[in-house]
């Protein structure tokens, strides 16, 4: 009687250990609120879990606007994501405050993400290794209105910045020192700062930056040459301005563009959703302008990617390495691109005809062999430096050698700030 | 040793001692939780001050006053600390100097008093989001309706909140619509306090108008004007020198600009803390807030402060 007891509670005990090693292992994925990409997680989550019965992932989503934060504030607190979608820019901040963690080498190992996916995802690497993986690309493109083109009697999208300049003037309507329609929608704080930066400096003949980032290279007759021709669309040719038509809304440009206020927008591949519902004309897209018909083209690349955080160890960290391959392989990238219009971010897929042949997608995908994914040590400080570049000229009537000397001097102390620190 | 004995005696309170006691009992849970969410925080914020900070509380390191040293090198964080001044400068007699004009006339009236102060409190008790979007439509130097306004009249367009000289003023005038409400509330309900023997008095011995007003009523508001002076400068409401909400929104994509011109210190500290993850910088930044609002507060409190005897 006491050895068949005896007997009974081992094999019980032993049952609940087996229980509790075969036990699911629930892992947690953030990201901000955006309705197509929230759907798109869902779904391939609901895959993953399929495949993999042993792992559960929790999603947790939050308003844009407060998703850093809440970021900062939980882990710290040890509680939040195992996983975390983050804005490229910010890996640096990020990574050197702990946030996240470098991908275990056997699971992605470097040669082979620097084999498969786009060269620009190399902005995902520090200090020799990678910290996070992106799902899709975004680069920019000029989008225009087609009923308003065909109103003044244009037929094609500019090919060089000159025909963009003339076209522009045909459809502005300046009257009285106002602004009631521009031909070109000036936004430095959008997305025009990347134009001046990544763009316009190189199509020029400058390059912004040193090769191993820890320079600023654009303060030269080339760079001066690109910010005053910036500038010059509105101070020379008055083809549009900043903060047209409402100041300190966000996306104003895109919402002047939407509502046929503006003619011609330079947006990323993001925008396509927003414009697709809210546009009141019709509108396409084109890549963007150069400066002479057999110019340089060159545009610029960014990536929400994937990172793991520190929470993530053992059972944990084995789930989020699993759910970080699968929503980074090419078949979530191909629904990706069908559900959420961004970019795939592996080679393999680019070049797939379908894509290259989309009229709207087209013009993105044809710009990602001559995009720049800009290396930013603080995304903020850096992008408020090429606004101010652009702004004093516009707006304080500073020579632009000045204001981008004035750039040059303050990024370059960012950059200092963030090498000197590690 | 003796054996033990159970005491008989109990310790004797009065009913008013006893009242006190009860009287601690209940204010101590309030205590407990201005300590663990009100100083607590504020001690760490000091801790964090001195620290660089990463997520492992193992791997933070002491940095000693190296925030504060690089505060003074930092042209935005000096920016952000004059722009803070000048809003104050601006935006505190304003709002409370209107804010007392307005309650004055409003006490003046009888018909649709009701509806003029709800008028005028209305915007304090909308979101500071929808002030923000409602003023960037209006103040849009090429559509806005504030330009057509002044069309009208003859004079030029207005750059308003796309000017770097302009920008500042704008965003203070914003502040000020929306926050004189709060006051003209709080300036009414002091005139309605004061005895109405004592103008009886004051009439019956030949005082009238500037002087009633100069030798009564504005003594008598003093308490009233030292909080509203109080709370429009440090308030983490209404408080100008923690300016932060309606700076942010009137400016979404490049917030504090143009050029800086409209960036203040706690939203720079926000773009530190939140932007750059530097929290021991951000922290170094709200010390100093804290002691420049505890200093102008004291100031304020000896400088304002009368007591008049009637």
């Amino acid at each position: 009687m006491k050895v068949k007891t005896l007997l009974a509670v081992l094999v019980l005990t032993l049952g609940a250990v087996v229980a509790i090693g075969a036990e699911v292992v629930t892992i947690t994925y953030w990201q901000y609120e955006f309705a197509s990409k929230v759907q798109m997680i869902d779904r391939l989550i609901a895959e993953f879990e399929a495949e993999n019965p042993g792992i559960k992932v929790r999603h947790e989503t939050f308003p844009y606007a407060v998703f850093a934060e809440k970021v900062a504030t939980s882990l710290p607190a040890g509680v939040g994501p195992h996983i975390v979608n983050l804005y490229y820019g910010w890996l640096p901040a990020w990574q050197r405050a702990g946030y996240l963690q470098a991908l275990p080498e056997d699971a992605f190992p470097t040669e082979a993400i620097e084999a498969e996916f786009a060269p620009l995802v190399q902005a995902a690497k520090m200090e020799g290794r990678y910290w996070g993986l992106p799902t899709a690309v975004r680069t920019l493109a000029l989008f225009y209105n087609v009923d308003l083109f065909e109103a003044y009697g244009i037929t094609a999208p500019p090919e060089t910045w000159d025909e963009l300049i003339r076209i522009a003037q045909a459809l502005t309507d300046y009257r009285a020192g106002r602004f009631v329609r521009a031909g070109f929608g000036m936004a430095p704080d959008g997305q025009d700062h990347h134009l001046v930066r990544e763009i316009l400096i190189r199509q020029f003949g400058g390059v912004p930056y040193a090769a191993d980032n820890r320079a600023v290279t654009y303060n030269t007759p080339e760079g001066v040459a690109a910010l005053k021709f910036y500038t010059d669309l509105h101070l020379v040719h008055r083809i549009g301005e900043p903060d047209f038509p409402f100041p300190g809304v966000a996306g104003y440009y895109r919402d002047g563009f939407m509502a046929g206020m503006i003619g011609m927008i330079v947006d990323g591949s993001f925008a396509i959703g927003a414009i697709t519902r809210g546009a009141q004309a019709r509108w396409a897209v084109a890549e963007l302008p150069r400066l002479t018909p057999d110019g340089e083209r060159h545009n610029f690349a960014s990536f929400w990617m994937h990172g793991i955080t520190p929470l993530a160890r053992g059972a944990e960290l084995d789930a989020a390495v699993k759910f970080l391959q699968f929503i980074t392989s090419e078949r979530a990238m191909e629904q990706w691109v069908a559900w959420v219009g961004e970019l795939p971010a592996r080679l393999s897929l680019m070049d797939n005809p379908e894509l290259v042949a989309d009229p709207i997608l087209g013009p993105f995908v044809a710009a990602l062999p001559y995009s720049h994914a800009t290396f930013f040590v603080d995304e903020a400080a850096q992008r408020t430096v090429m606004i101010d570049a652009v702004l004093r000229v516009i707006r304080g009537g500073m020579d632009p050698a000045e204001s981008l000397r004035r750039a040059a001097l303050e990024e370059q102390a960012i950059l200092d700030r963030f090498w000197g620190s590690r | 040793m003796g054996t033990l004995r159970p005491r008989g005696r109990r310790i004797q309170l009065t009913l008013r001692q006893r009242r006190t006691l009860w009287a601690y009992a209940f204010l101590a849970i309030p205590l407990f939780f201005f300590l663990a969410i009100r100083i607590w925080p504020m001690l760490q914020a000091f801790q964090l001050s001195v620290t660089r900070w990463h997520v492992d509380p193992a791997q933070r390191v002491f940095v000693g006053l190296h925030h504060f040293r690089q505060m003074w090198g930092d042209a935005r964080f000096l920016q952000a600390l004059r722009n803070t001044a000048l809003y104050a400068a601006i935006g505190v007699p304003a709002q409370v100097f209107l804010g007392l004009g307005i309650a004055l006339l409003l006490n003046n009236i009888r018909r649709a008093r009701g509806l003029f102060r709800a008028i005028y409190f209305a915007p304090y008790v909308t979101p500071a989001v929808a002030v923000a979007w409602a003023w960037s439509y209006m103040l849009s130097p090429h559509l806005g309706v504030i330009n057509s306004i002044l069309w009208l009249v003859g004079i030029p367009p207005q750059p308003f909140l796309t000017s770097p000289a302009q920008a500042l003023p704008t965003v203070a005038a914003v502040v000020v619509w929306q926050f004189v409400g709060f006051h003209v509330v709080i300036f009414l309900v002091a005139l309605n306090s004061i005895p109405r023997e004592i103008y009886e008095a004051a009439r019956v011995d030949g005082a009238s108008g500037w002087s009633l007003f100069r030798r009564i009523t504005f003594p008598l508001l003093n308490p009233s004007l030292v909080l509203a002076v109080v709370m429009a400068t440090a308030s983490p409401s209404i408080g100008i020198l923690q300016l932060f909400t309606q700076v942010m929104n009137l400016r979404m994509y490049d917030p504090g600009g143009p050029l800086g011109s409209t960036s203040t210190v706690v939203l720079y500290m926000y773009q530190v803390a939140f932007r750059r993850f530097d929290f021991g910088y951000a922290a170094a930044i709200i010390v100093v807030l804290f002691a420049i609002i505890l200093a102008v507060s004291l100031i304020q409190l000896r400088v304002l402060r009368r007591r008049f005897e009637y």
